[in-house]
């Protein structure tokens, strides 16, 4: 057994410090007992107590401090004296973690905070977003499997407190220029635009972008907020909002047909509105609606896109998007490498949205479509992992996301799918979507690259060729670089659009004659 | 909570500030484009908690827990002098035996509270010797009883004898008043469990010198107001709690010219003097009385589910709330982490005891861990530690204290007003700082550490609001 002790001349240390100084050495390897402690007479006698003597002990004055050591070796006693400066500072570096752990926490810290953000499960959604209604504030709710019962609740209190509830199920808002959830860089400007459905809301405000105009407001509402239980408590709001901003000149909503209440609700709603409205529902026909002279009623997001635009009086376009004559010459062409089993079309999308709409054009082209998302349901496909003639498959789905990442985040569900379906001889084209912006996944071509070369070759070997066709939503501004994306897949041998609905009527060119 | 009820700004013409609660993700995209975010680390609430607003008789917890709040925060303690136990302490009779924490038969107290019973039975004459001591407390001719019952406190055992001088607090808003006897000093003590003669030795001058030279001064200098001593001492590195040597040197500077106008013995002076200012945790008896008496206006309002009482008496934890003042919800009590003076280690220790949470009940001691950076090795040794561990107790607690700050945080308000609901709903136990007594009787502190209160009586105390 060895003692050695060291006096440091009036170092002052408070007793507490002291006492966790004195742990960490006495953690050391053959240490038997320390005693970091100021010279007191009383500190003194304890180390007295403890078998440490010394003349220099005893004349040390009350803000000296002693540290000493019984160990089993001198070498232990050496080291751990030695080591005493590291073991005054030793305090380890942590890792910062948000210390905040509830809303009343981040609210202390930004009072005022106008807005809360909401991604946890959906079980525990109510009770958070009610307490941020309490306090005042707005909800961005991207959380979904919330009850229809409790989100009625939070939009019927936030509409009493003039506040505004963003989803559940919402990806995409864009307020004031920014950004919330999965969006693009998008220019300020006049269009302000209400949806349920995140990819809706980016291609709509991705094309006015790219069209050279911008954007108020986006607002994302919810995918339940148009159903008759909700009945639109978001959806009025917030036409009330963009019909009262004065950047706002032309109103569009682009949504799947909403309830029959609700709608009849939203068309009165309409001709009382004091601005031009464009409405989009993806899937209704246009004849059920009647319209006044401020209404455009269009069914797909292009054509809401070019009619929002003619409101404000420039460029005038057609009224709806069409092919051009050499994109119908591609389409011939590209027809006519396939082997003759080569039949059906097969699209694998990560939007949601753009696997519905692709439906419409498809079926408005007489093209019979299955689907796991379908909009007749028909044509609902019994298995989703097996398609049939021609399937349009929404991977974003439940089926594909539960306890996996969204195909917007991660591809290798869209990869996966992608090599066995090129391995079914009768597929002869691949529709698919790539979406870009804050959020998204930052290289989603580059993740489908290989496959994409991979499907091709072997379907040539087989002495075909796989048509495969893609839409990319997104700006020049966005972090994912449009034109990078862009390139890669023409090398890939893609035939690229800038929007999903010119995807899905080459689609129907491509599928005409077959 | 009630600071954030003032109307917000339309979203539509206002830049946004956001609060993220989940993926961090969103966040991220939000601060690349300049937009004010904080990021909340939300965890899912235990499961089956539902929040309760309302009890079964329908008043509003919600009100309920504003008028406490307002109630505590408005008292303003006073010490108003100093007498003999028996003489002011309601209830107390001549073979009355105060201790810390909920009530316990002698049968079951720990080492630490049998020793101190023993020690101060011997110090009353009641006793010969502190095997005398145990016969005669387990004869059931002593009456136990918790200070809480009399509007007492005490640290540690917390035994208050009959003939112990105590301070006298006055609550000058309410007119209430709370007592707690004069602290010891560390070491080998009596509310550590140690007896023997250095214990009684130091007991007899307290009540022959300290006390009535104390007593001379107060009456002649008046009121102390203890409410603006705690305040500037959490603004000089104490929290009041487990560091005191700040609100020591206020109390000596206070009284000191009424000591030497009243004391004719200037070697009785000095002596006073050296004894208050060697005792580092003196004014602790100081900031329990006066936490007592500024909560003890809470009592009884209907409805409310902050605490007035946290306690400990070395076997059970026990916790009071507001809505049902006399009613005691308790659990054993825990192990403390600690760290232990040279000679002693964790085998040593007793569970944790003491009357002192009563501070971190009125929004100070280990709440405003961040105030007292130089004691942060109880909770893991940086400063940023000390500043995590009172940001957590934030989350539990109903408010923020309007008299108490804290310097380092923009000088934030401490965390005030244990809520029951929060405690549950966020699963997060109060954290509490304490000293460490051995376990047997007779030999007093061995350490000083870190441990939460114990989660079932807060499980029983919630199943009882539901029924409220």
């Amino acid at each position: 057994m060895a003692i050695g002790f060291v006096i440091r001349k009036n170092q002052y240390y408070d007793s507490v410090f002291l006492m966790g100084v004195n742990k960490r050495l006495s953690q050391n390897k053959g240490v038997l007992q320390t005693a970091v402690l100021m010279a007191s007479e009383k500190n003194k006698q304890l180390l007295a107590d403890i078998g440490i003597y010394g003349d220099q002990i005893v004349t040390a004055k009350p803000n000296d401090l002693i540290v000493a050591v019984i160990a089993e070796t001198p070498q232990v006693v050496d080291t751990v004296l030695g080591g005493l400066d590291q073991a005054l500072l030793a305090l380890e570096e942590k890792v910062l973690v948000s210390l905040l752990h509830t809303l009343n926490d981040g609210l202390a810290k930004k009072p005022h905070a106008n807005l809360a953000v909401l991604t946890i499960p959906g079980e525990y959604v109510f009770r958070e977003a009610r307490k941020a209604l309490d306090a005042g504030l707005s909800l961005f709710i991207f959380s979904s499997n919330v009850p229809v019962e409790e989100e009625r609740k939070l939009k019927e209190l936030a509409a009493e407190k003039k506040l505004l509830v963003m989803g559940p199920d919402c990806g995409t808002s864009i307020l004031g220029g920014v950004g919330i959830g999965f969006s693009n860089i998008i220019n300020r400007g006049a269009f302000g635009v209400i949806g349920p459905s995140g990819t809706g809301l980016q291609e709509f405000t991705c094309q006015i972008h790219n069209a050279g105009f911008g954007i108020s407001h986006a607002i994302g509402t919810g995918s339940h907020d148009l159903s008759d239980e909700i009945g639109g408590i978001t959806s009025f709001q917030a036409l009330d909002a963009l019909e009262a901003d004065p950047q706002t000149k032309v109103i569009a909503i682009i949504a799947k047909p909403p309830g029959r209440k609700t709608l009849e609700r939203l068309i009165a709603r309409f001709k009382l509105c004091g601005k031009p409205v464009v409405s989009c529902f993806l899937g209704a026909r246009m004849d059920s609606f009647e319209g006044g002279e401020a209404l455009t009623w269009t069914t797909t997001i292009d054509d809401a896109v070019l009619a929002a635009i003619q409101h404000v009086g420039e460029k005038p376009t057609a009224i709806r998007i069409e092919l051009t004559h050499q994109e119908r010459e591609l389409a011939s062409k590209s027809r006519a490498d396939w082997a003759p089993e080569q039949r059906f079309l097969r699209g694998l999308f990560a939007g949601g949205t753009f696997c519905y709409q692709s439906q419409q054009i498809l079926g408005e082209a007489g093209i019979v479509v299955h689907s796991n998302a379908p909009l007749d349901p028909h044509y609902k496909l019994a298995d989703p992992d097996r398609s049939s003639e021609h399937t349009l498959i929404d991977m974003g789905d439940e089926t594909y996301t539960l306890g996996r990442p969204h195909p917007m985040i991660d591809g290798t569900t869209r990869r996966q799918r992608i090599m066995s379906e090129s391995r079914d001889p009768s597929v002869a084209v691949l529709l698919l979507d790539f979406i870009l912006g804050f959020n998204a996944s930052m290289d989603p071509v580059g993740e489908l690259y290989d496959a994409i070369l991979e499907a091709k070759q072997m379907v040539r070997q087989q002495g075909g060729e796989l048509t495969i066709v893609a839409s990319i939503c997104g700006t020049k501004e966005d972090p994912q670089e449009l034109d990078l994306q862009e390139r890669l897949l023409r090398e890939a041998g893609v035939i690229v659009f800038q929007s999903n609905a010119k995807a899905a009527l080459f689609c129907c060119q491509l599928l005409k004659h077959v | 909570m009630a600071s954030h009820s003032e109307k917000r700004s339309d979203l539509f013409d206002q830049p946004i500030t956001v609060i993220n609660i989940g993926l961090t993700g969103f966040s991220e995209s939000l601060r690349q484009q300049g937009v004010p975010v904080i990021d909340v680390d939300w965890r899912p609430p235990p499961e089956g908690i539902p929040r309760l607003t309302h009890t079964k008789s329908g008043a509003s917890i919600e009100e309920a827990n504003k008028e406490t709040a307002r109630r505590i925060m408005a008292g303003r303690p006073e010490i108003v002098g100093l007498d003999l136990a028996k003489h002011v302490i309601p209830g107390m009779s001549e073979r009355t035996i105060l201790h810390a924490g909920p009530p316990i038969h002698w049968e079951r107290m720990c080492g630490p509270t049998r020793g101190a019973v023993m020690g101060a039975l011997v110090y009353e004459r009641l006793a010969r010797s502190p095997e005398a001591a145990a016969e005669l407390s387990a004869s059931g001719e002593i009456t136990f009883d918790p200070c809480h019952h009399h509007h007492a406190v005490g640290p540690m055992a917390g035994i208050i004898s009959p003939s112990m001088p105590v301070w006298i607090i006055e609550n000058a808003e309410f007119g209430n008043r709370a007592y707690c006897t004069l602290n010891e000093g560390l070491g080998k003590v009596l509310r550590y469990g140690a007896f023997g003669e250095d214990v009684y030795r130091r007991l007899r001058w307290m009540a022959d010198v300290l006390y009535p030279t104390l007593a001379a001064a107060f009456e002649r200098a008046g009121p102390i107001d203890l409410r603006a001593m705690i305040a500037q001492a959490l603004h000089m590195g104490d929290e009041c709690h487990n560091r005191n040597r700040a609100g020591t040197s206020l109390f000596l500077r206070a009284i000191t010219p009424a000591m030497a106008r009243t004391c004719e013995d200037g070697e009785r002076l000095a002596q006073v003097i050296e004894f208050i200012n060697e005792n580092d945790h003196f004014f602790l008896n100081l900031s329990m009385p006066a936490a007592k008496a500024m909560l003890e206006p809470a009592e009884g309002i209907e409805g409310s589910t902050i605490l007035t009482v946290m306690a400990r008496n070395g076997t059970d934890f026990g916790i009071r709330m507001a809505g049902d003042p006399d009613r005691w919800f308790t659990a054993p009590a825990g192990i403390v982490e600690g760290l232990f003076l040279p000679g002693f280690s964790a085998d040593d220790a007793n569970p944790d005891i003491g009357d002192s949470t009563i501070t971190e009940t009125a929004g100070f001691g280990g709440f405003a861990m961040a105030a007292a950076p130089a004691i942060a090795s109880f909770v893991g040794g940086t400063a940023q530690d000390a500043l995590n561990s009172t940001f957590e107790m934030y989350e539990i607690c109903y408010t923020e204290h309007e008299h108490f700050s804290i310097p380092t945080l923009d000088f934030r308000g401490t965390p005030m007003g244990i809520d029951v609901r929060f405690v549950m709903e966020t699963g997060i136990l109060p954290k509490l700082n304490t000293g460490i007594a051995h376990k047997d009787p007779g030999i007093g502190m061995v350490g000083a550490g870190i441990l939460r209160a114990p989660k079932e009586c807060f499980i029983e105390a919630f199943e009882a609001i539901k029924n409220w």
